[in-house]
């Protein structure tokens, strides 16, 4: 083990160490497994056997009045809800009219002034990397912080596992044939039509978070084929932590750059160029493929991590 | 059109109804997989193909497969538990 | 209001499938059954924004470069946007939950709520 700043916390990780903090503040069930066996059912049954028979009746009469209690106002809950929304919606405007009250002035700047002041040919792709772009900074962020807790929860799940998932020939897929040979067909076309997504955004339909999905699928359905070995030969935990840190940092010191420039408006720092133009729109392209990174990261992640409790 | 898109809703709330009802849990994930398809078609006609080739990547695959996975892992640790006291004898 | 829910019908949809998705979080103990009841309220959401940015007769926002872009060619960008991102984050908010249902079965072996609920209980006594 290295000696350096972060040697405690990467051990912390890796579960040669305890937490500091264990057994000081509650950190749920998962401490407390050792105590409680894992027959409770069982322990419940005979706890429910032991309870006399009348009393038992008694229970199972007020859990079953309950029952029809809860189905009834479900029902009543439910109509009242269905209802009140459905009248709501009969006192909307029409639907596709062109004076409906959402196509206000905000909607108008951004379709008549988008392409001068972005460079974006698909406004949509202006309009979250440009005009929002702190919003997709927030979304990215969220996407990282459900793969960290996706990622604590599985890991102290795998170190406890007692069944090893190498054995499930059952459900392992990476012997078939006929899955290899449309998965290598099928694998290069995935990618590079999730690559032209990526890429495309400001001129197409696509961008960021699509192109990020069709990767992100395209890397579960490799795994999937070929097994985790030849997979983490080109995705493994590093790549993982590097790409989406980067991205990620790279994305926020882009934009919160213009705080230091008197936060007025968020800046380009590349030149916008001919809109229409793969090279242009200026930020909007590196953000895209932050964006696309960041999600295809995502996905791959949670899927690697519902498969063995690992990246 | 209009026939085409009442005729999408129509199987959206059919999908939603039999992934409701359904009783095998993985076929109403199968359900909700082609519900999450029939909606990228809709979007597709509400003009907005950013949103139709997301949820086409999405919802029918990305979220589609974490569901397949959790079943497995369900179904491993349920046999897991059903094999050990033929292993403590 | 018939008569307008005629004419709102994809707005109506969307409704009735927020009421799907409501009932079935409601009626089943299943776990699995809730997070795909959730998911449907979440698109059920969605098609409502975008059904609301459409614009009968008009194209998707991508601009053509050469002529300026006039307002009545393309529909609301907004709504877009919005839904754009949010498909994204019920893709994670679906993976947390799911993992916690793993978590949960881990332990008590069942997915039935009502009977986690009962184990849970009964650990709390004992």
């Amino acid at each position: 083990m290295k000696k350096n700043k972060f040697s405690r916390f990467f051990r912390w990780i890796e579960g040669g160490q305890k937490d500091s903090l264990e057994q000081k503040i509650d950190t749920g069930a998962e401490i407390r497994d050792g105590a409680v066996p894992p027959s409770s059912r069982e322990k419940l049954y005979a706890l429910l056997e032991a309870v006399p028979e009348n009393r038992k009746k008694m229970e199972n009469m007020e859990i079953r009045s309950f029952n029809r209690l809860y189905q009834v106002l479900c029902v009543l809950v439910c109509v009242i809800f269905i209802s009140v929304l459905l009248l709501t919606v009969s006192y909307l405007p029409r639907f596709g009219g062109d004076h409906n009250p959402d196509n206000n002035e905000v909607a108008q700047r951004y379709i008549e002034n988008g392409v001068a002041e972005t460079g974006a040919v698909n406004l949509v792709a202006g309009m979250i990397l440009d005009y929002r772009a702190f919003d997709t900074l927030g979304e990215s962020c969220v996407l990282f912080t459900a793969v960290t807790c996706v990622f604590v929860l599985m890991k102290s799940l795998s170190s406890e596992r007692t069944i090893p998932l190498t054995k499930d020939i059952m459900y392992d897929m990476s012997n078939d044939v006929i899955l290899h040979q449309v998965v290598t067909f099928l694998f290069p076309v995935i990618m590079l039509f999730g690559v032209y997504i990526l890429l495309n955004g400001h001129l197409g339909p696509g961008g960021g978070f699509a192109g990020g999905a069709v990767m992100g699928a395209g890397l579960m359905l490799y795994s999937l084929a070929f097994g985790e070995e030849k997979t983490e030969r080109l995705f493994n935990e590093r790549t993982f932590q590097v790409v989406s840190t980067c991205a990620l940092s790279f994305y926020c010191l882009s934009k919160s750059y213009s705080f230091f420039t008197g936060a007025n408006h968020l800046e380009n720092i590349i030149p916008k160029g001919i809109a229409g133009n793969i090279l242009s729109g200026g930020l909007i392209l590196p953000l895209n493929i932050c964006v696309g990174l960041v999600v295809a990261c995502t996905m791959y992640g949670f899927y690697t991590l519902f498969r063995k409790g690992g990246i | 059109m209009e026939i085409f898109r009442i005729i999408l809703l129509v199987t959206l709330v059919v999908c939603a109804l039999s992934a409701s009802f359904s009783k095998n849990i993985l076929t109403s994930i199968v359900i909700f997989m082609s519900y999450s398809l029939v909606m990228s078609i809709i979007w597709a006609i509400l003009q907005s193909p950013d949103l139709a080739i997301t949820e086409a990547a999405v919802g029918a695959g990305v979220t589609s497969v974490l569901f397949f996975i959790t079943l497995k892992k369900i179904r491993l640790i349920s046999t897991g538990k059903k094999e050990t006291p033929h292993e403590k004898e | 209001m018939l008569n307008n829910l005629a004419v709102n019908y994809e707005e109506a949809v969307a409704m009735i499938l927020f009421g799907i998705g409501f009932c079935t979080l409601l009626f089943h103990r299943n776990l699995v059954k809730k997070i795909i009841g959730l998911n449907i309220m979440d698109t059920a959401v969605y098609l409502f924004l975008a059904s609301m940015g459409y614009i009968e007769g008009r194209r998707s926002p991508i601009a053509d470069p050469s002529v300026p872009a006039s307002v009545s060619a393309f529909i609301n960008p907004i709504p877009s946007g919005l839904v754009l991102t949010g498909i994204v984050v019920s893709v994670s908010v679906t993976a947390i939950m799911l993992a916690l249902t793993i978590k949960l079965y881990k332990r008590y072996h069942t997915l039935n709520l009502d009977e986690i609920y009962m184990f849970a209980k009964n650990e709390d006594i004992g």
